[in-house]
């Protein structure tokens, strides 16, 4: 079943110098949930979870994580990036369903 | 504590509770995991060894994590790995498992020179004291590990 109202935030700085490392931070609202929680009937929810977390850097990705039931629900992640060029991030976030969640935002490198 | 029923309020502590939700979140955290279930040893190796084939060598890698976490809900976790991060020498990938939890993977995280640092952030859930055990690739072949217990109190209060 497909979750309603699943957003996503990104922190990422609008400039940058060229071969600094930048720090993104990303969270998105999902339950993540892990196939061991029991809704209010005792009745057993399916696993649903954000399974893939991809980011490119003007096309080339440049950072991959595969996440298990162990995630916390909204997951945040963060990681670091070296700014070399001008351009845009491209973040996809791929649940169990198969449904796709995307993100970008731009950078300046001068 | 107060057993004079005549200056008792007339709800009671237990409806107090339910009234605010305090006691359908803390059901709600106790049903999360069931304590029966947990991954055993055998199954953390297995799952770690199918990321990362080899005998890891301790070092290198460092977990950041709260030796006490109040709720095993929300854990932050960072990991780092010492690494120049150059096309020369870098850390591949990172992967993370638990021995406390039902199922015993956690995250792999795929990393490249054009990362410049080798620190992801994240945050995980526990479902009972237990050792986390992180294992770094990197870009030689040669294999990186560190562990950390982190101690949980789910819904407890503190200590």
């Amino acid at each position: 079943m497909a979750i309603q109202n699943v957003a996503s935030r990104l922190l990422v700085p609008s400039m940058a110098k060229k071969g600094d490392i930048i720090e993104i931070k990303t969270i998105i609202m999902h339950p993540m949930y892990s196939g061991f929680t029991k809704d209010q009937n005792g009745k057993t929810i399916p696993r649903e979870i954000i399974n893939t977390f991809t980011v490119s850097y003007n096309g080339k990705q440049v950072f991959k994580m595969e996440l298990q039931p162990s995630i916390s629900s909204n997951p945040f992640i963060s990681f670091f990036v070296k700014a070399d060029q001008s351009g845009s991030f491209e973040f996809t976030w791929v649940d169990d369903n198969g449904d796709v969640y995307k993100n970008q935002a731009q950078i300046t490198v001068t | 504590m107060h057993t004079n029923s005549k200056v008792a309020p007339t709800l009671s502590r237990r409806q107090v509770i339910a009234a605010t939700g305090a006691g359908t979140l803390a059901a709600l955290i106790a049903s999360l995991f069931p304590m029966s279930a947990s991954a055993d040893p055998g199954d953390v190796k297995k799952w770690l060894t199918a990321f990362s084939p080899g005998t890891p060598k301790s070092g290198k890698v460092t977990i950041g994590a709260p030796d006490i976490a109040e709720n095993g809900n929300v854990v932050p976790i960072t990991l780092t790995v010492d690494s120049p991060m150059t096309e020369q020498d870098y850390v591949k990938s990172i992967v993370m498992a638990a021995d406390g939890n039902p199922l015993p993977g956690v995250v792999r995280a795929d990393l490249s020179p054009a990362n410049g640092k080798a620190e992801v952030q994240f945050r995980m859930r526990l479902a009972q004291t237990q050792t986390v055990t992180a294992v770094a690739l990197m870009s030689d072949g040669s294999l990186w590990t560190a562990s950390k217990l982190i101690k949980v109190t789910i819904g407890g209060c503190g200590g």
